[in-house]
């Protein structure tokens, strides 16, 4: 499998410059809109310290958590089924719709069911599949994956979703008017709604003690997925899971706060049990996440309550796009996640990042982000993952870093700059973080010409 | 080893070394006017808060707010309108509701949000099919904040609960806010003592 070259795929993304202009702006608003919400929360800092160790002890009990949600879900009515991987899963849902007949299937938005690739797993095997979110019903009708884990369309501008309605929904192409494109979403989803034979959703939150599904969504697309079908499917990452139901006054206060910068979401339910003649069926899946439990470095970032706030707060992202990392998962959360589905395929993406620390401090359940980065950068370059370009010059770099005799001639030598170590790394043709910046000028004399000259005599 | 027994038997190998449980306290005593915080909370979030007027009648009240509306759908004794639920077979049937009414339980000051739960539905899908929702609350029934909302024995009683804030809504666009993107258009929430 060839590995993902961020660096190549932002570049498409810098070129359309509206696009990078517009891109860049949207998700700096999202992070400003964040930021007065949860400045004027006096116990900010409180419940992030609250929601970590919340997560860290579900985590550190998670078995026992999952066998009480599980028998709880049960005793609720709802039908659980578990799920190693993504084949697993996928095959699972088929199979409860195929016995109940279901060819169509409404859904809101799922990142677990764009993990495992499930629906075109599913067209192939002759169900419809509808995205019912606005965003990621564009992106469905584009055949693009989504590029934010909130705002899936959040790199399209109204004139793109104008030119995919008009093609595939039949809208007016001359027409771009937001509230005429968000109202023609509306009215073909209706249909879909009143007459699908099953629904689906993912879930925000499961809650142990009562077997609960919570699911926030804003535009209630998720409630006419489950609300109307007499079948209900939902899957669940098993790391969603909470202990008690008060939990969620920590959580539900953070999520849509750091996400979007409003209070919650406009509507927060909670799936405890079927209605009568239906059924609920829950798949909790794997894929992945037992193995990164157990991982002393990274299991961190199975907190992660997927509010994208990493993303909109990232230079990085802001100025690269969601597609560019070619993985379910992008942004700071996205380059700490990936390497754990696939470490060659991802190996690039722990390289795009400018170290900064803003996603950590902006996390609500304080994921050490930007060091878990950096330690995917050193288990990289120690598994020989590194891009070569990296790898050849870290190698130098590394050399005369460990030699102080040959770091002073490197530095000196460079004269007018530092022309042999930080220019051979950043200005080579092969690698793209030059291109766009220069090194600040350096000063006449290094440190140590400075330090010998006046202070040496001492 | 079936799937279910392989997963939990990975998980508790690899689970970390136990970390404890922390108490979460209710962070409240600082709203004076619950209802006042629930109003502007519930206008921020693009509800409507209509009082009502002397007469004392919301059936009018809906009437005057909904002029044009063919189809008034009603859960709540206060309140006739023209659709009766009891004959509901299939929640689609709803599909050409205008208006929905309900009865909320409760309101949280916080987020001017109304809890909602199947037996306050009647049909769940009327929160969600109809055009517009109206929905009754009784100003004594706000609690102050999401951490007492989360203590109400209905989470562990209802099939279905939801806290609602406004109308169906996104910005999925450009950031262009939308109000009515797949549910109800608007939320009017008109303060009834139950």
């Amino acid at each position: 499998m060839k590995p993902i070259d961020h660096a190549e795929a932002s570049s498409k993304f810098i070129e359309a410059k509206d696009h990078l202009d517009f891109h860049d702006r949207r998700l700096w608003d999202l992070r400003k809109k964040r930021d007065r919400e949860t400045e004027s929360l006096p116990e900010w800092e409180e419940l992030r310290a609250l929601a970590s160790a919340i997560k860290e002890h579900t985590l550190t009990h998670l078995a026992d958590y999952l066998e009480q949600f599980e028998a709880n879900a049960i005793r609720n009515g709802a039908i659980v089924h578990w799920a190693r991987d993504a084949a697993e899963h996928n095959q699972t849902v088929c199979e409860i719709l195929g016995s109940h007949g279901a060819r169509t299937l409404v859904k809101a938005k799922s990142m677990l069911t764009d993990e495992c690739d499930m629906r075109p797993f599913l067209e192939t095997r002759g169900i419809e599949v509808i995205e019912t979110d606005l965003g990621e019903r564009i992106q469905q009708l584009d055949d693009e994956p989504p590029s934010h884990i909130v705002v899936p369309a959040v790199h399209k501008l109204r004139t793109d979703v104008a030119a995919v309605f008009s093609r595939t929904l039949g809208t007016d192409p001359g027409n771009s008017d937001v509230h005429y494109l968000a109202e023609s979403q509306r009215q073909t989803t209706r249909p879909h709604f009143l007459e699908a034979e099953a629904g689906m959703t993912g879930a925000n939150f499961a809650i142990a003690e009562t077997g609960s599904i919570v699911v926030c969504t804003n535009e209630g697309n998720a409630d006419l997925s489950v609300h109307l079908p007499k079948l209900y499917i939902a899957s669940v990452g098993i790391e969603k899971l909470l202990p008690r139901i008060e939990h969620l006054g920590v959580f539900v206060r953070m999520l849509s706060r750091n996400a979007l910068g409003s209070p919650i979401t406009q509507i927060t339910s909670h799936f405890r049990a079927p209605r009568p003649g239906t059924e609920m069926h829950i798949v909790l899946v794997d894929n992945g996440r037992s193995e990164r439990l157990g991982m002393a470095d990274f299991w961190y970032s199975l907190k992660c309550i997927r509010c994208g706030a990493c993303m909109n707060t990232c230079p990085v992202y802001r100025r690269s796009g969601g597609l560019s990392y070619g993985a379910t998962y992008s942004g700071p959360i996205g380059v700490i996640i990936d390497p754990t589905f696939n470490l060659r395929k991802y190996s690039a993406l722990p390289f795009a990042s400018t170290l900064n620390g803003s996603c950590t401090n902006v996390c609500p359940v304080k994921i050490n982000i930007h060091e878990q980065i950096y330690k995917w950068r050193q288990v990289i370059a120690e598994r020989q993952q590194l891009p070569f370009v990296k790898k050849e010059a870290m190698q130098i770099a590394g050399k005369v870093l460990s030699s102080p005799k040959l770091y002073r001639a490197a530095v000196e030598a460079a004269g007018a700059g530092a022309e042999y170590l930080p220019r051979f790394m950043l200005y080579n043709r092969l690698n793209p973080w030059g291109r766009q910046r220069e090194v600040p000028e350096a000063p006449a004399a290094t440190f140590r010409q400075w330090y010998v000259k006046n202070r040496g005599k001492r | 080893m079936s799937s279910r027994d392989e997963i939990l038997a990975r998980v508790r190998r690899n689970q970390p070394e136990a970390r404890p449980l922390p108490a979460v306290p209710m962070f409240d005593g600082r709203v004076q006017s619950p209802l006042e915080v629930f109003r502007a909370g519930l206008l921020r979030m693009g509800g409507k808060f209509v009082e009502l007027p002397d007469d004392g009648s919301p059936e009018r009240l809906i009437r005057g707010l909904f002029p044009d509306a063919k189809v008034i759908c009603s859960a709540v004794p206060e309140v006739a309108g023209n659709r009766s639920l009891d004959q509901v077979r299939a929640p689609a049937e709803l599909h050409d509701v205008d208006v929905g009414v309900v009865r909320a339980v409760f309101g949280v000051a916080e987020t001017g949000s109304v809890w909602l739960s199947e037996a306050q539905f009647r049909v769940s899908a009327l929160g969600f099919l109809s055009q517009h929702l109206v929905v009754l609350l009784d100003p004594g029934s706000i609690v102050e904040n999401l951490h007492h909302a989360y203590r109400h024995p209905g989470f562990s009683e209802a099939r279905y609960a939801v806290l609602m804030t406004g109308p169906s809504a996104t910005a999925d666009i450009e950031g262009v806010l939308i109000h009515g993107a797949q549910g109800i258009r608007s939320m009017t929430v008109i303060p009834v003592p139950a």
